[in-house]
């Protein structure tokens, strides 16, 4: 898809808005409010990807970026009123650039940077980026970065594969669907959501009756001629496992799971990668205001937003909002603030979204999704945790061996 | 029609003065004379007009599409209903509920508040981070402010030097003079704040935030212009607090009570405004929004999105007394004055 123009222009526009804004509405601030600028990099990490097995599926060129633009228009209108300038700067590179691109925004005054990519590029940037400036992972969703790998300056707003898998696990178990056939990819990533899929079934008390292990044997991912051959390869994969309930699918790497819906040998519905998928955030969700928010980034964008752009936004939107409430801009206070009690942020999902102070998580809710619609939230009711009920997706505090957030002053 | 026998007891009093107004339902019920409460129903596109004497829903009229903000003229003949999805505020006949005309509204139009005369609308639009001006009598734009994301509370002061917007994303009061329409003060508050209200002599502004779930309570005499003074919390025992969720409010006249609206928690708090504190937790109907007092102040009504009603609350005794079914997802409530 291409980049529509009205972002081409979203640097020049952020800053005359931000001129104006500061020489009309802020005259009638207080001398004392300083003007403080607030400079913010999203570094995106590309590599050559396959076609997607779904035509809505293909990565736009402005992926993320535009939720950083939304952000920072958002960051922006609000700076206006307290006299703060937010500065938005973009990168694509390839992986083995990772380094230079931290780098390049740091060297231009950036001290929060967002990332997408995978999770070692993440684990680059955080440590490239080094202690005096606070990153935030946009993309990577592997639990190491929450747990042994963890790092004092990066934050988590991108969910991670145990919530992801724990939020279908719930609804699962609501509709006592305990009895699952897991089938998964033949890739590494496959095989992690596999393990999130297994631990989810653990702690929920559902069945993993059979496991599947679909090959990826590579090759093109057009259909033109495909639809027959998938027609017959799927049941004669399904058949003849142990009564289940439903199936799950771990396909993170987009082979096969979108083909099992109606194609199964036994009439099941499918979760996980295929059928009803969890999501941060999709252009299907209008409760809770986000239609308007929806309305705001198709506008900008000219595109349905995707869940990178979500999250981009929502770190853009987690800095804007520790700036403004501690009316600094300073990695240091922002980090402390961030984990505090006080920190709390709106974010079109029916309740805020909050740190977790052991890892650095994002709490937050997680959408159930058909595609077409969204089909549920979960948590889902009735799964009860002493702290949150948002703490019952995902790394728990006595699950996670992350002790770099144990010192909270200093990153 | 049913008539509960303490209603009958009470209806001369709310009657009083109303006579031209309900006329034909006069005609059809006998003596009682009642105010008529309309109800925008947000995904039902209609309004519904319940009888305060009676307790009845009367009739139901089909209006624009995404009904939610509504709203009276001060001399009881124009009921104003944001037409949200159709970027328009429709302006209909209280008696005879047909369609008048369209005022300017600017784009997705959430809600508004009248000047306490009636010659101006304050409108807030959330998708242009606008409050726009209106003149009700010209029908004509007068002025757009730009405030915060989301624009979304509006109230104006007792003694029309301030209209306050509040703006869902960016979290701040805007306080903007009426003289001007220039923004003179911001105020932070929590997480999405969703209404703002005066007390009647305009020395306190209280602004609910939704996510937040907390109350701010803003001193309009504050030395250099209206500041933070407290915020009030809730709780309740049973209720997980990410569901305390406080939207529409109401004030007595005599300033004595606080009634707040609390969302999906099915409640409507009551606070000592003197003291600021919570004293009741009211019971209502499903995902309970915006708030309305009958004109005598004897009873509240709330709209309630999730079950499709509205609650009646007996505004001494602070009980629910009645709920009566009305359209699809009610989102907003007026009452037609004495």
């Amino acid at each position: 898809m291409r980049m529509h123009p009205q972002i081409r222009s979203m640097v020049c526009r952020v800053a005359c808005v931000a001129i104006l804004a500061i020489w009309g509405i802020c005259a009638a601030l207080p001398a004392s409010a300083v003007a403080a600028q607030v400079r913010i990099g999203v570094l995106r990490v590309d590599r050559p990807v396959l076609v997607p097995v779904s035509r809505f599926d293909a990565k736009p060129d402005d992926l993320g970026f535009a939720g950083g633009m939304l952000g920072n228009d958002d960051n922006q209108t609000t700076g206006s009123f307290l006299g703060h300038e937010y500065v938005l700067e973009t990168r694509a590179i390839p992986p083995d650039e990772t380094q230079e691109g931290v780098r390049s925004l740091t060297d231009n005054g950036a001290v929060f940077l967002v990332v997408l990519g995978t999770g070692d590029d993440v684990l680059t940037a955080a440590d490239a980026a080094g202690p005096d400036v606070l990153v935030f992972n946009a993309g990577a969703p592997d639990a190491n970065l929450r747990d042994t790998d963890c790092r004092a300056n990066l934050f988590h707003v991108a969910p991670s594969r145990a919530m992801l898998a724990d939020a279908i696990a719930q609804f699962l178990v609501w509709k006592k669907w305990d009895r699952w056939l897991l089938i998964e990819g033949s890739n590494p990533d496959d095989g992690k959501l596999a393990g999130a899929y297994r631990r989810a079934a653990a702690k929920f008390g559902a069945q993993i009756v059979d496991e599947r292990v679909f090959e990826d044997t590579g090759g093109s991912r057009r259909a033109d001629s495909g639809i027959v051959l998938v027609q017959r390869q799927v049941p004669v994969f399904t058949q003849k496992a142990p009564d289940h309930d439903v199936i799950v699918a771990a396909d993170e790497s987009d082979v096969f799971a979108l083909y099992l819906p109606y194609h199964s040998w036994e009439p099941r519905p499918v979760a996980g990668s295929g059928g009803l998928r969890p999501v941060n955030f999709d252009a299907t969700i209008e409760a809770w205001g986000a239609t308007q928010f929806q309305g705001r980034f198709e506008k900008l964008a000219g595109r349905y937003i995707h869940p990178e752009d979500y999250n981009v936004w929502l770190a853009s939107r987690v800095i804007g909002e520790a700036v403004t409430r501690t009316s600094s801009a300073d990695p240091r206070k922002v980090r402390d603030y961030l984990l505090s009690d006080e920190f709390e942020l709106a974010a079109f999902k029916g309740q805020k979204v909050t740190f977790r102070p052991w890892n650095g998580q994002l709490r937050q809710p997680i959408l159930l999704t058909d595609s077409k619609i969204t089909v549920s939230v979960s948590p889902q009711d009735g799964f009860l945790h002493q702290r949150s009920p948002l703490d019952t997706m995902g790394l728990d505090q006595p699950e996670s061996a992350c002790t770099a957030f144990q010192t909270r002053s200093n990153p | 029609m049913k008539r509960p026998s303490r209603m009958a007891s009470v209806a001369p009093v709310v009657g009083a003065g109303l006579v031209g107004v309900v006329t034909s339902f006069l005609a059809l019920s006998g003596p009682a004379l009642a105010n008529k409460a309309f109800v925008s129903n947000e995904k039902g596109n209609t309004v519904s007009v319940i009888d305060t004497d009676s307790w009845e829903t009367e009739t139901e009229f089909a209006v624009g599409n995404r009904p939610r903000g509504i709203g009276i003229s001060p001399d009881g003949k124009h009921l104003y209903v944001c037409a949200s999805d159709d970027d328009t505020i429709q302006v209909i006949d209280t008696e005879s509920y047909d369609f008048l005309w369209s005022l300017p509204s600017g784009p997705d139009p959430e809600l508004f508040v009248l000047s306490p005369d009636g010659a101006m609308l304050y409108v807030s639009n959330e998708d242009d981070n606008l409050v726009t001006v209106v003149d009700t009598s010209k029908k004509t734009v007068v002025a757009e402010i730009p405030v915060g994301v989301e624009p979304e509370g509006m109230a104006v002061s007792p003694d029309m030097r301030f209209i306050v917007n509040t703006s869902e994303t960016t979290n701040m009061a805007h306080f903007i003079a009426s003289a001007d329409y220039k923004i003179k003060h911001n105020v932070l508050v929590d997480q999405r704040p969703r209404y703002a209200r005066f007390t009647g002599d305009g020395s306190t502004l209280f602004v609910s935030s939704e996510i937040g779930g907390t109350v701010s309570v803003i001193d309009m005499l504050g030395e250099t212009g209206p500041e933070l003074e407290s915020k009030i919390g809730f709780e309740v025992s049973g209720v997980q607090p990410e569901w305390l969720q406080p939207v529409g409010m109401r004030i007595t006249s005599d300033n004595k009570w606080l009634f707040v609206a609390l969302g999906p928690a099915n409640r409507v708090a009551v606070i000592d405004v003197e003291s600021r504190e919570v004293v009741r937790y009211i019971l209502v109907g499903q995902r309970v929004w915006q708030l309305e007092f009958t004109p005598d102040e004897k009873y509240l009504l709330t709209t309630n999105g999730n079950s499709n009603d509205v609650t009646v609350i007996d505004v001494a005794a602070q009980e629910p007394i009645k709920s009566i079914q009305v359209g699809q997802q009610p989102w907003g409530v007026v009452v037609t004055p004495d």
